[in-house]
């Protein structure tokens, strides 16, 4: 059975830089490296020192809160430095690869005969875990409360994201499998979601409750799609899972390899040539961009262009990231930029702005902030491109001001901070609103627990 | 590029420096900033800026400030000689008319701007916050809501109350909680009463010319009616805007070009623009029954206004330019959808009753909407808490 899922509010972001379909196998990087902060909230206690030998699928580090929530290695090789930060907390673990790639044995499994238990238990020893994600708070989920669903959005609707739909084509056995294991995890349903008119590999699955969404993003956000389906209320838990990690843990289960190869699109209007790529979770981003940046004035983001990082090229992939982005940085000036007419830039308004003459066309943005910081002046826009059933503007204060009661009234419980990438890009005041909720979350997660 | 370098360098000398946010005014006024998005954040931002807001306010005031102008002469010549009223199109825009609208309007807007912003940027150096752009709209209001005999002093006290009080106090642009413009205005009224009010000031040198042969008056219409007296002005003077007035707020045509221009570019609430005439026109239209019904007779003092049509109210006083350009104002307007409805239903519905019941000062949209900045995050706070309550019930629905 399948329940339709219509946005209205929203945003379609339209860039130049759409990966062609075509996928290059990316020769395997010299050092990988995997970064705590990329799992937030994790405080991280070291396993594997520097000059210790790893296989693909051995500890690095393991989680101080929960000693079960492992992170392993992506690639086979040597632990060649762990850099600290204040405190002595790790921020990087580099790992220079073996040029034959050794993969711990985790062993073949069965899903549908484990219980809920025995999945769990592989789930932790192969360190795949972290792929499982939780809401409230958007970290990574707390093994101890069982949700009362598992979230999976087959649907990206972020400016330029990866087709999910060619990245995770052909792998529909390592899906069941995923799906299988994980949907002994919970009592309520598994809901999958992928776009309306879409031939998703995910759409034939058993055991899940298929929905079709269309609409502007956010639509494909996953936050979206909660509310439409079965709304966060406090006290309870979801889980969210990303596609290209299902695959990841249908291999685990199939093969007993933890693979972490991804497909990853290339995008953005500095990319001579976008298109997608296949590489291993943490690589050298130099490794991956070779050869196709246009300039020096540059902005690489691992992610997309409104939640995504920004990224050096000797910095790596993020762990959970499918796609690399770059953008020219706008770091200049422009005369009378705030009173002309405006055409080759998106606005949610008609301020002499054009964009509305022309919603087909792909815009090169760049990453100039269009003006500067300031108080929240203007009411009513981001509603406009915010789809869920929250007051976003009094939210954002409430963050702001950290009342708990309010935070958690206005419903704090069923937000991320991607949920406001939108309202940030609109934002005529520039407010950082995905700061302001990532930061509030963590607060109430501390608070409220 | 010579001139950007040189300001950049000029910048990068004074960053840091108490006289960077006063210098960075200047800067970014030239020139859109060099700055890039931060970490943690989108990578890309939409193109509007406050900026750029703001500056569509001014431009959707422009045409009242004209229409202004030439009004400022032509209430002033036809008060000297009436005959000027039987052909008004061909009266209306002379260069004698206009010469009057410079000499008495233009010193306006330039006290209004110098003086507001001065303060602004002694105040952003003190505090060391960016030089905000709220008051480039309060300042083009401010001209548009006074009479246009006003003395410059007056004004220029009543624009540093305005944005120290209505504004600064409470930490800027953003922050405050009644409309700075309206503040200014209040000050005036009740500070200098015999200048804000009565049939001498609203047209040019009327006041100079009390006791002398040559004495003009220029009653305006909400004063005929307030006095039960027989209004002289056609209602197409009174859409058009040939009409003795604040000096910008006068035309109803221009004020709602202004409004369809803020509308369309979706900067102006059209919640509240259609609410507030809506709450109007309900007031007024209460107030032709109780006329119909006889319950009030013609030596009422309140007869004149209540027996206004309630669409002649939408056209006369400061209503419309009230509803368009001042309760639009977002930071102390309701800020939820619906609390803007409300809040807009009741400033249209509040002005008409101060009007009609308040015959010594008949203008009660100013006084509305101060009272509604008061309420609107009363009305915001009830609008919220109704979302709150579904989330509750949710969870109850949910364990019981």
């Amino acid at each position: 059975m399948s329940k339709d899922i219509r946005i209205k509010k929203g945003l379609d972001i339209k860039l130049v830089g759409e990966a062609e379909k075509n996928t290059t196998d990316i020769s395997l990087s010299s050092v990988y490296a995997v970064k705590p902060e990329d799992f937030h909230g994790i405080i991280p206690k070291l396993v594997a020192k520097e000059g210790a030998e790893v296989k693909a699928g051995d500890t690095l580090f393991y989680s101080k809160g929960d000693e079960r929530i492992l992170f392993p290695s992506p690639v086979s090789g040597k632990v060649v430095e762990v850099i600290r930060g204040a405190r002595r907390k790790v921020l990087t673990v580099k790992i220079a690869a073996d040029t034959t790639q050794v993969y711990k044995d985790f062993g073949t499994k069965n899903a549908d005969i484990m219980s809920a238990e025995e999945v769990k238990c592989h789930l932790f020893t192969s360190g795949c875990w972290p792929f499982v994600k939780q809401r409230p708070y958007d970290v990574v989920a707390s093994p101890n409360q069982a949700p009362k669903a598992i979230f999976i959005s087959a649907y990206a609707s972020a400016p330029l994201a990866a087709d999910l739909d060619y990245t995770l084509a052909g792998k529909e056995a390592e899906l069941q499998a995923a799906v299988t294991a994980i949907s002994k995890l919970t009592e309520g349903k598994v809901h999958v979601s992928v776009a309306a008119n879409s031939n998703s590999p995910l759409s034939g699955l058993k055991g899940i409750e298929l929905h079709k969404v269309s609409g502007p993003h956010p639509s494909g956000n996953v936050s979206t799609q909660i509310a439409q389906i079965d709304p966060i209320n406090k006290g309870e838990v979801v889980w969210v899972v990303n596609p290209q990690d299902l695959i990841v843990i249908g291999e685990l289960f199939l093969t007993g390899k933890l693979n972490v190869t991804r497909t990853i699109a290339l995008t953005g209007s500095q990319f001579s040539k976008p298109q997608y790529v296949t590489a291993i979770a943490g690589a050298t981003v130099s490794d991956i961009t070779a050869n196709n940046l246009e300039d020096n004035n540059t902005r690489i983001i691992s992610g997309n262009v409104l939640s995504g990082k920004e990224v050096k090229a000797d910095e790596f992939l993020g762990y959970y990231d499918n796609q690399i982005t770059a953008i020219p940085e706008g770091n200049d000036y422009e005369f009378f930029g705030w009173n002309k007419p405006i055409f080759n830039k998106i606005s949610a308004s008609r301020a002499l702005t054009f964009s509305w003459l022309t919603p087909k066309k792909k815009y090169d943005l760049n990453t100039n902030t269009n003006g500067e910081h300031r108080a929240f002046v203007v009411t009513g826009s981001y509603e406009q491109v915010f789809p869920l059933d929250i007051y976003p503007m009094q939210l954002l204060k409430a963050f702001m001001y950290k009342d708990l009661d309010e935070m958690e009234a206005l419903g704090g419980y069923e937000v991320a901070p991607e949920d406001f990438a939108l309202t940030e890009f609109i934002c005529v005041s520039k407010q950082p609103h995905q700061q302001i909720i990532r930061e509030g979350l963590d607060l109430m997660r501390e608070e409220l627990g | 590029m010579g001139l950007k370098q040189n300001l950049h360098n000029l910048k990068e000398k004074y960053k840091g420096t108490k006289m960077a946010p006063a210098f960075n005014a200047i800067h970014t006024f030239l020139y859109l900033p060099n700055e890039v998005t931060h970490k943690g954040g989108t990578h890309i931002k939409a193109a509007d800026d406050l900026k750029r807001t703001m500056n569509i306010v001014i431009m959707s005031l422009i045409p009242c400030l004209i229409f202004g102008m030439f009004n400022a002469g032509f209430q002033h010549y036809a008060a000297i000689d009436s005959s000027l009223r039987t052909d008004v199109l061909a009266n209306f825009f002379t260069m004698d008319n206009l010469w009057i609208g410079i000499v008495k309007i233009l010193p306006l807007v330039i006290v209004s701007y110098g003086i507001g912003l001065l303060v602004e940027f002694i105040f952003a150096v003190i505090k060391g916050h960016e030089v905000e752009e709220g008051y480039l709209v309060t300042g083009m209001l401010v001209p548009l809501i006074v009479p246009v005999d006003t003395p410059l002093w007056m004004l220029a006290v009543a624009v540093v109350f305005g944005v120290v009080i209505g504004k600064e106090v409470f930490g800027g642009t953003g922050m405050n909680i009644l409309n700075p413009a309206l503040t200014i205005r209040a000050f005036l009224f009740f500070a200098y009463p015999t200048w804000m009010s009565g049939d001498k000031v609203w047209v040019h040198d009327a006041v100079n010319r009390v006791g002398t042969p040559d004495a003009i008056s220029g009653e305006t219409i909400l004063g005929s009616y307030a006095q039960n007296q027989e209004v002289v002005y056609s209602n197409w003077d009174m859409f058009m805007g040939f009409i003795p007035g604040s000096v910008g707020e006068t035309s109803t045509l221009l004020i709602l070009l202004g409004a369809a221009f803020l509308i369309f570019t979706k900067i102006g609430s059209w919640r509240i623009i259609v609410s507030t005439f809506l709450g109007a026109a309900v007031m007024g239209f209460i107030f032709n029954q109780v006329v119909a019904a006889d319950i009030i007779t013609e030596s009422s003092k309140f007869y004149g206004l209540m027996n206004t049509v309630w669409w002649q109210h939408l056209l006369i006083g400061g209503l419309a330019f009230g509803a368009v350009f001042m309760a639009t104002d977002p930071v102390t307007a309701s800020q939820t959808n619906k609390g803007k409805w409300i809040y807009g239903f009741l400033i249209g519905f509040i002005s008409i009753m101060i009007r009609v019941f308040n015959p010594a000062y008949p203008e009660g949209v100013f006084l509305a909407i101060l009272l509604m900045n008061v309420f609107a995050p009363t009305i915001d706070h009830y609008v919220v808490q109704g979302n709150v309550k579904k989330r509750l019930k949710r969870t109850k629905v949910k364990t019981a």
